[in-house]
């Protein structure tokens, strides 16, 4: 208690010096929670929103088809396997067929893939039941994206060439019938979303699957034969490893606060052993062992912390619960990226991601005490008391 | 005496034999005539885009369909790009990247340096009589040639271009005119001849018009400079190696 009174005492005794210490040292945990939150916000909105526009509950994939690989997308596709053909007609599971094409815009060259889908479809969120208008022309859904990057609206007709399963030219006109707004780029961009039967008829081939998109919440792990599962962690693989790359990317700004923090706290810490080596050798002299001197210049330290803490939550909270709220409007070219991202990231802050924060920056601020203070184990306290450091 | 009745039968006998060549006959005739052992030709392409006109130079040496590799010379943008096609594969080149890529997939229908020619196009050059069968769908004069039009329909399924029309110069069997079709019945592109010239002992289209119509445009020229017709092309100007 004597440690804690006398740290606390010399703490504000410090004046200007502890306060800016203990601003810098707000503005890592300010910084550090806000940027985590708004990656976790991020991450859980596109997972979310990749499963219910894209994922489903995972997916069974073509063992031929590699969507970066082109060479695969017309090799990739066959008749699903009878227990996975059962889970398409109990409405477990819909498929999806796959086919490359060009489209002219305005009388401009379009490289696009095709994918056929059922329009009576529930599995995703996506909007394809206008595609079971019954029209001359073919029906077709596209993403914003693609309708900005083709100059197309709902109702224009285009023309779409493309090669049957023989290889054979084939050309004709759709029309796009629906214009679906999804933060899922994924399925937006360079596509366009056909009923399956009609693709099908397009390429000559009849039952024809190049992936499957399970229900939500079904619990399928097993391999197919012909057909591979892709789970979750598969099929995110790429989110994940952005989330994870813009995570490292983030904490650069947050350890150079840190390390500024950090700088003040060693400083301040260096400077006021000096000053009070007087003091420490009478501390010594009276009986007080060097480790209990140490834990109380170490404390000193480590109570910026807790003070950085208390003036972060002052200001921080107000902010992040603001923003929790109203969410953080993503620039527009953030929309391209081919990643799912939401024009408004709402910021996500968990108590362990707050607890975890706290702990990183207390430890931190721990060892940068101790540091310096461990230097009074080697003090003489007649020395001391002359004002002689060694 | 019989000599001289035997050459007036003959001349006498020829005319109707031209008029009694059914479509089949004639596109044997045109295959011929085109085909090649090898070739090596200079050519200009003049590409008409959206935003101007580009003017590329190129050489190539050819073998049979199979075999081809083409140097562009000009501009000095695209000069040291290179193309090889195999079979059915093709690479291409490009000295600013030094890289070779091979063409597949979507990037196959991306057009060759901005022309109306697609990569694939590049890549369709099949002996006709052998895929289609043709039959005589009237005449018409083309460049002062009276010309017979040919429709072809494929005999194959897996064949490009589901129909053509020809327009097949009737003396020379040289194409005046070509018309490619969809399975839909859609045109999809043509080929104009604008200019003939005798090169080599054979007559050859020295200005052609591509036009992909389901652009907009005027089309991409093609003008053949020069052109050598069964030349000794040794076997590495068709390797990877020679890309570089």
């Amino acid at each position: 208690m004597l440690a804690f009174k006398l740290a606390l005492r010399n703490l504000f005794g410090a004046g200007l010096r502890t306060w800016l210490t203990v601003i810098v040292l707000s503005f890592s945990y300010v910084i550090i929670i806000f940027q985590q939150g708004m990656l976790d916000g991020w991450n859980k909105q596109a997972r979310r929103d990749m499963m219910h526009w894209e994922l489903g509950g995972g997916q069974y994939w073509h063992t031929a088809y590699d969507p970066y690989d082109f060479f695969t997308i017309e090799d990739g596709r066959g008749p699903l396997a009878p227990e996975l053909q059962s889970r398409v007609d109990q409405g477990q599971a819909t498929d999806v067929l796959i086919s490359q094409a060009s489209i002219y815009p305005d009388g401009r060259l379009m490289s696009v893939l095709l994918k056929g889908i059922d329009p009576n479809q529930t599995i995703l969120d996506m909007p394809t039941a206008p595609l079971v208008e019954n029209i001359t022309e073919i029906p077709a859904l596209i993403g914003r994206r693609m309708a900005e990057a083709a100059k197309l609206r709902k109702g224009d007709v285009v023309t779409v060439r493309w090669r049957d399963a023989n290889g054979t030219f084939d050309a004709t006109e759709i029309k796009i019938v629906e214009v679906m707004k999804t933060n899922v780029g994924s399925i937006d961009m360079g596509q366009l979303w056909l009923p399956k039967s009609r693709l099908e008829s397009m390429l000559g081939v009849e039952n024809m699957t190049t992936y499957l998109v399970l229900k939500r919440g079904s619990n399928a792990t097993d391999t197919v034969n012909g057909w591979v599962y892709r789970d979750h962690a598969y099929l995110m693989k790429e989110l994940t490893e952005m989330i994870k790359m813009k995570s490292v990317g983030g904490s650069i700004m947050f350890l150079v606060l840190l390390a500024l923090a950090w700088l003040a706290i060693f400083d301040t810490q260096v400077l006021s052993i000096f000053r009070r080596r007087k003091e420490i050798g009478t501390m010594i002299a009276l009986g007080m062992t060097r480790q209990r001197v140490v834990r109380i210049f170490t404390l000193e330290g480590a109570m910026h912390g807790i003070l950085a803490a208390a003036v972060a939550a002052l200001y921080g909270a107000p902010l992040f619960i603001w923003m929790a709220r109203s969410g953080w409007a993503m620039p527009e070219m953030t929309d391209d990226m081919g990643m799912a991202i939401a024009e408004r990231i709402y910021p996500s802050y968990s108590l362990g991601l707050i607890a975890m924060t706290t702990a990183i920056v207390m430890l931190s601020v721990i060892v940068v005490s101790f540091i310096p203070a461990r230097n009074i184990t080697t003090f003489n306290p007649t020395d001391a008391i002359k004002g002689k450091t060694s | 005496m019989r000599a001289r009745l035997f050459i007036i039968c003959f001349l006498l006998a020829m005319p109707i034999a031209i008029l009694a060549q059914n479509g089949n006959e004639i596109l044997k005739r045109v295959d011929e005539n085109m085909g090649a052992e090898s070739r090596i030709h200079e050519s200009t392409m003049i590409i008409h885009g959206r935003r101007g006109t580009r003017t590329v130079t190129s050489r190539s040496w050819i073998i049979g369909i199979d075999k081809s590799f083409t140097e562009f010379l000009s501009p000095a943008r695209e000069r040291g790009t290179k193309m090889l096609k195999l079979e059915d594969e093709l690479w291409t080149y490009s000295p600013s990247t030094d890289r070779t890529i091979r063409i597949a997939g979507h990037m196959l229908r991306q057009s060759v340096m901005g022309s109306d020619l697609s990569y694939e196009d590049a890549m369709e050059d099949p002996h006709l009589p052998n895929i289609y069968t043709a039959e005589k769908d009237g005449e018409e004069t083309i460049l002062e040639r009276n010309c017979w039009i040919l429709k072809l329909t494929a005999t194959k399924n897996d064949v490009a271009y589901h129909s053509r029309r020809l327009w097949v110069d009737k003396t020379r069997y040289l194409v005046l005119k070509e018309e490619r079709f969809a399975k839909s019945g859609k045109l999809l592109k043509t080929a104009e001849v604008k200019a003939v010239k005798r090169m080599d002992n054979r007559w050859v289209a020295t200005h052609m018009v591509f036009r992909d119509m389901l652009k907009k445009g005027k089309g991409t020229e093609f003008k053949l400079n020069k052109v050598t017709f069964n030349a000794n092309i040794p076997a590495h100007r068709f390797s990877k190696a020679a890309l570089r």
